[in-house]
């Protein structure tokens, strides 16, 4: 056996581990599930009847699930761009420069970090029905109220990651480049934006994730036409618990989870390749 | 840093494309429900901007001070669940080995990583009259039977004649384990990043001085871990405060909270000035308890500076 249990051994403590094992159960057992039945080959979902792909096969032939993913996709990608253009500059403003209210216009950038969702949500509805926001426009363009709606709950998740990267640059390095003769444009260009690449990276990733897996706000800003892969669920669910809808939040949950783990792979090796430069 | 003024042009070539979004498409959002919370309903979407305070009068009805109070609690309950089971598995994660405690934080994060709908989804698939948590205690309750039977006592129904399902789900405790099992993760990790700091010796030395683990965890540690329990239960307690998908998928027709109600007033009900009412109700509550936060670190920070 292992050496007793010392005074602050609490790891190691029954009732802590119980309590460890009960916490993860809780937290994976239904995730776990969901996965597993989307494999079960049985409409109903409740017991294990064998092994099939035939629920992945029946979501691909889903045009409306396709295109609700697509959809998805798209909003996502448009949504980061702009978010992290958007974001770096507003870290960037903070970071350089002082001005007057200041400290207000920094909760004003928080504010769609600390507000509910919902009165978001209703905001918009509210904002794009009354100014007549065109709702027929053609494909990617019919998205872009969602995407307007995602990039103004992304862009400070970005300013935040990418203002806590600048704490660490000096700005001495600026200073000299300014010195041997850079302009603004080059020194933002050739010292700023190389040095904030991890926390754009970062940041990049957190909206594409938050874009991704938005249902409240994209729900009050969807129209029949532009179902997003969330909202499509959603009128799913409330039908009814099917193996489709799990191997399509299977999907979803593989692709989350990829991204996720590219990003903090990435943030390590950059790093990692940041400090091998400087050591 | 320097004054905006030395670089006017550079200053407002970073700052304009920020601000001017921010204003357009978020504050001149919220600006506007602000003003159509003041509005009178003349037909169907058919609103008249009158400075009405009616539809916050309105908000007052039993009816609806139920509704806040029931979110309230809710959100309240949610905060101590967490709280009860988040400290003891940040404290572990804290005293585990190392190489395990990367591990185990990762194992903490995951399911933030999960949808929030498909996360709620799963729960409906355990938490139904025939799901797994009733599949398991109707398994328990037959082994039950087999041993009362092989004890001799199976002629008595001492388990009850026929196995009852529990009903767990579409009722308010479904609401509540929903969002427990949401909003765990961010009393976890705070409470991890407060203990994480904890000098270890002051334990050790409370626990030499005779002091029981109880004793050393009421005065040493959970003092120490305030910060971070405060963090947490207010990182817990506005999510859920606000939540709208849980109570809509997990609740039944008593357990709707504030949001829900908001979003009836959009989506069905059209009365679009009483739910921008409640919707800046619901924001001033936030507001309240994010107040209390800096209310209390900022007295925090003058004791630690005196």
């Amino acid at each position: 056996m292992a050496a007793p249990v010392g005074p602050l051994d609490y790891s190691r403590r029954l009732w802590v581990r119980l309590m460890l094992l009960v916490v993860f159960v809780f937290l994976y057992a239904p995730i776990a599930t969901l996965i597993a039945f989307s494999f079960n080959d049985s409409r109903r979902n409740i017991v294990w009847q064998g092994f099939t792909l035939d629920y992945y096969g029946r979501a691909f032939r889903n045009a409306d699930l396709i295109e609700a993913f697509a959809n998805s996709l798209t909003i996502a990608l448009f949504a980061t761009a702009i978010s992290v253009v958007l974001g770096a500059l507003a870290a960037v403003l903070l970071w350089r420069f002082r001005f007057p209210a200041r400290a207000g216009y920094e909760g004003a950038i928080a504010l769609p970090i600390v507000i509910p969702e919902i009165c978001m949500g209703v905001a918009m509805l509210v904002f794009f029905s009354r100014v007549g926001w065109p709702a027929d426009l053609p494909w990617p363009f019919n998205l872009s109220a969602i995407t307007i709606a995602h990039v103004s709950f992304c862009f400070p998740f970005v300013a935040v990651v990418v203002r806590a990267r600048l704490e660490g640059f000096n700005r001495e390095l600026a200073e000299a480049a300014q010195d041997l003769g850079a302009t603004e444009w080059q020194v933002f260009r050739d010292v700023m934006i190389p040095f904030m690449r991890p926390g754009l990276l970062a940041g990049g990733m957190l909206a594409f994730t938050l874009s991704l897996d938005d249902f409240v706000i994209t729900f009050f800003t969807s129209g029949p036409n532009t179902v997003t892969f969330p909202v499509k669920v959603y009128s799913m669910v409330r039908f009814s618990v099917t193996p489709e809808v799990n191997a399509a939040s299977t999907i979803l949950i593989v692709v989350t989870v990829v991204m996720t783990a590219a990003a903090l792979w990435m943030q390590h090796r950059a790093g990692l390749k940041a400090e091998g430069a400087a050591g | 840093m320097e004054s905006w003024r030395r670089n006017p042009l550079v200053f407002w070539m970073v700052g304009l494309p920020p601000t001017a979004w921010l204003l357009l498409f978020f504050l001149l959002p919220l600006g506007l429900i602000w003003i159509l919370s003041f509005a009178e309903l003349r037909g169907l979407l058919d609103m008249e901007v009158t400075g009405t305070l009616d539809n916050y009068a309105r908000a007052l009805d039993p009816l609806y001070l139920q509704i806040f109070a029931k979110s309230f609690l809710f959100a309240a309950i949610t905060t101590v669940v967490s709280l009860v089971f988040g400290f003891p598995v940040a404290l572990a994660i804290v005293f585990a080995p190392p190489r395990w405690r990367a591990l185990l934080l990762l194992l903490v994060i995951l399911p933030f990583w999960t949808n929030l709908l498909i996360r709620t989804y799963a729960l409906i698939a355990v938490l139904r009259t025939r799901g797994f948590v009733n599949f398991t205690l109707e398994w328990l309750w037959d082994q039950g039977n087999t041993v009362l039977a092989l004890l001799g006592l199976g002629s008595y129904q001492l388990l009850g004649e026929r196995f009852e399902p529990l009903e767990l789900l579409y009722n308010n405790t479904a609401v509540v384990i929903g969002l427990v099992y949401v909003h765990l993760p961010f009393m976890v990790l705070p409470l991890y990043a407060s203990l994480e700091k904890l000098d270890r010796s002051l334990i050790e030395a409370a626990l030499d001085l005779g002091a029981s683990q109880v004793r050393a965890m009421r005065t040493i540690v959970v003092p120490l871990a305030l910060p971070g329990i405060v963090s947490g239960s207010i990182l817990v307690f506005i999510p859920a405060l606000g939540s709208f998908l849980t109570p809509d998928l997990l609740g039944g027709t008593d357990s709707q909270m504030i949001a829900n109600v908001i979003e009836r007033q959009f989506k069905s009900a059209n009365d679009w000035p009483f739910g921008a009412a409640l919707s800046f109700l619901l924001m001033y509550l936030t507001f309240a308890a994010l107040a209390l936060r800096a209310l209390y670190g900022r007295r925090a920070a003058r004791r630690g500076a005196a």
